[in-house]
């Protein structure tokens, strides 16, 4: 059997035996910043302008709904069951799909919608980064098949960056089989370098930071 | 040299279009890095390095211990794992499970490793079809050719090139405008994720704490890839294994950076295991193919295993003069630029492009630039004098070969045997009774004094074998 023959391999190959420990292992470098936590939403809506997203601040859940509801003009979106979304009306909008729990029909309406509403486990202000752990709450296609995302979350929930969310996060797989970070719409640059957005994800992404 | 590669070069060299943009692209990235890693946006950018340095270093060294962590723990999360020596073997274990789920389409992001052994070609020659989903993969995937460069594959075709190219393959009306191309690869591309029954994706990482795969991208082909389809398998080197999740907090800060100038890539993916209970979407399978063929080589010397560490960013193609001129086919094998120089020699042997290690100035621009500072230089220079010493090798058996075919020559031609026996006879030194000590016409040859040099001769018989026979 491969297996037994290729860690054979290594361990003649490194002079170990099985079962051996690591040695040395050197220690985790985990840099968090000391930033103003105000100075937080600023930083992510920048970022996310940055890199050709939309970036908008409401202060309420009302005016994320509204400010939602101007987005999509009534056209078909479908929106996860982040119960923060159904917390700011966003739900409920006309032309909003909600409370998906089968696969195919998620997978369909996902196809044919002109947006996917989802809320955000976190986000990373430095560098305009939405974080998404799959859950019953958040499907991975949402974010993904429609050709506009659209992010709702609340103030509180912005880090730093990377390196605080490893620190909350030291194990995602504990919580989730996917978690996935979004910077920016998608893009491509694979043909003579001229940036395309909008390959195969979302390439509108907008991010609605409320409070 | 061999004369393919010559050939490849000078064909490169010859090619003004080629040269342009081969020298404009990388020449973009190149700049687009050094923005992003310049003192005042990332100051700790070489501490990184040399953390990235480190953890790469004692995973590789305690590597059986972190595959093992690694594979239990995908294990716990719903998903399985099995290794595989080659292509072979690889081939073998998708083969096995589509035939076993009835599954016939395959997508497939982007992934080296799966270039290394062909899969793709592997798969086809099966029947299944089994389709690359990189705009820039899927490009040269109806052109057959392979990537020109670790992250850029198409790197080397113009608008009008993938015009023809999309005409020709899929039946439809010449289109140059690249935002026009893109759109027709995604529509063609999103039936075929929805359609297909396996994902095939690489990783960038795999994480043992976790029991996770790691995979960076910017155009979610490989977020679909991973997603829509009800079987997810991953085919990545042994060598991708990091100790921790928190390490990503060291590395995806690298990554990104060192390969297109992005401090973060559009899409991290962190995956483990299969959708789990709740979770409305996502893969019923998850499997792991952790794949050697021709890794563990590289382990036991201490100096050449930091090729190992290489996170596959191609910082070092951008940076070095020589694939900026030569180009990415010039390369005999799916690795160009420095870390091709150094990964296909190893992987296939000094042999198989002997003039590899020696197509560089040694500038040291790519070690400069390495996120995981391999020394690529002074690994060239290994595989130097180890060409050299093959080379020495080589030229010894030679002369053996060259010996024994006069040998044979001699015994086929019993006239001239015998002349040549008593023309030998007549010039030995005759040392009566006594051995001939070194032969001294002989001697001037190296392997041959080498040889005489521990062995005495008998005296030559005043008279041969054959005159005493026609005497009886």
């Amino acid at each position: 059997m491969s297996r037994d023959h290729i860690l054979h391999r290594v361990r003649t190959a490194l002079g170990r035996s099985a079962g051996e420990e690591a040695r040395d292992l050197p220690p985790v470098r985990l840099r968090i910043p000391e930033s103003a936590v105000e100075s937080r939403a600023p930083q992510l809506l920048a970022r996310v302008e940055a890199l050709a997203g939309e970036g908008f601040r409401a202060a309420t859940g009302d005016d994320a709904r509204a400010c939602v509801a101007a987005a999509i003009e009534g056209k078909c979106a479908v929106a996860s069951n982040a119960p923060y979304l159904a917390h700011c009306g966003i739900t409920s909008l006309p032309g909003v799909r909600s409370g998906i729990t089968d696969p195919d029909e998620l997978r369909e309406l996902c196809a044919s919608a002109d947006f996917g509403i989802t809320s955000a486990d976190y986000a990373l202000a430095d560098t305009g980064t939405l974080v998404l752990l799959a859950s019953p709450q958040e499907a991975r296609l949402i974010s993904l098949l429609p050709p506009a995302h659209i992010a709702v979350i609340a103030c509180g929930r912005i880090l730093s960056g990377l390196d605080e969310l490893f620190s909350i996060l030291p194990d995602p797989a504990a919580a989730t089989s996917s978690m996935v970070l979004i910077t920016g719409p998608s893009r491509t640059a694979d043909i003579e370098q001229i940036l395309v957005r909008g390959v195969h994800g979302p390439g509108r992404v907008m991010v609605v930071v409320v409070g | 040299m061999s004369t393919e590669f010559e050939r490849k070069i000078h064909e490169t060299l010859a090619d003004a279009k080629l040269q342009l943009a081969i020298y404009t692209a990388t020449g973009r990235l190149k700049a687009k890095r050094v923005e992003t890693v310049a003192p005042d946006v990332l100051l700790d950018y070489q501490e990184l390095r040399a953390q990235a340095h480190a953890i790469k270093k004692h995973a590789i060294e305690n590597l059986d211990h972190y595959l093992e962590e690694f594979e239990r723990n995908v294990e716990a999360h719903g998903g399985k794992v099995a290794y595989c020596k080659d292509g072979t073997e690889v081939a073998d274990f998708v083969l096995a499970l589509a035939k076993e789920r009835g599954a016939r389409l395959i997508v497939k992001s982007k992934s080296m490793t799966t270039e290394e052994v062909d899969l793709n070609e592997r798969l086809e020659h099966h029947g299944l079809e089994s389709v690359e989903t990189d705009l820039g993969e899927y490009i040269l995937q109806l052109a057959h050719e392979r990537p020109y460069h670790i992250v850029a594959p198409a790197l080397h075709m113009t608008r009008y090139d993938v015009a023809d190219l999309f005409a020709r393959r899929l039946h439809i009306a010449r289109e140059v405008v690249i935002e026009k191309q893109t759109a027709i690869a995604r529509s063609v591309l999103r039936q075929k994720f929805l359609a297909a029954d396996i994902g095939i994706s690489g990783a960038n990482f795999l994480v043992a704490d976790s029991g996770a795969v790691v995979i960076v991208e910017n155009e979610g082909n490989a977020r679909l890839t991973t997603s829509a389809p009800r079987i997810h398998i991953v085919i990545a080197g042994i060598e991708k294994v990091i100790p921790r999740a928190q390490d990503l907090a060291t590395f995806l800060k690298l990554l990104a950076r060192s390969a297109t100038g992005q401090p973060l890539s559009v899409y991290t993916s962190f995956l483990s295991g299969p959708r789990r209970t709740g979770e409305i979407d996502g893969p019923e399978e998850f499997h792991v193919v952790l794949l050697d063929n021709g890794r563990t080589r590289l382990l036991p010397d201490r100096g050449k295993r930091e090729s190992l560490y290489c996170i596959r960013c191609g910082a070092c193609l951008n940076a070095c003069p020589v694939y900026r001129k030569i180009g990415g086919h010039s390369f005999p094998w799916v690795y160009s630029g420095p870390i091709g120089a150094i990964l296909t020699p190893q992987f296939m042997g000094v042999a198989h492009e002997p003039a590899l290690p020696f197509a560089s100035s040694l500038c040291g621009a790519c070690a400069e630039v390495c996120p995981v500072k391999i020394d690529i230089p002074k690994i060239l220079l290994e595989l130097r004098s180890e060409v050299k010493k093959s080379e020495a090798r080589e030229k010894q058996h030679r002369l053996e070969k060259l010996a024994f075919r006069a040998f044979a020559w001699l015994m086929r031609h019993p006239r001239i045997y015998e002349l040549a026996g008593r023309a030998a006879a007549s010039m030995a030194p005759s040392e009566e009774g006594g051995w001939i000590r070194g032969v001294p016409g002989l001697m001037n040859i190296p392997p041959v004094r080498a040889w005489l040099s521990q062995r005495d001769l008998p005296p030559a018989p005043a008279k041969s074998f054959r005159e005493m026979w026609r005497r009886r």
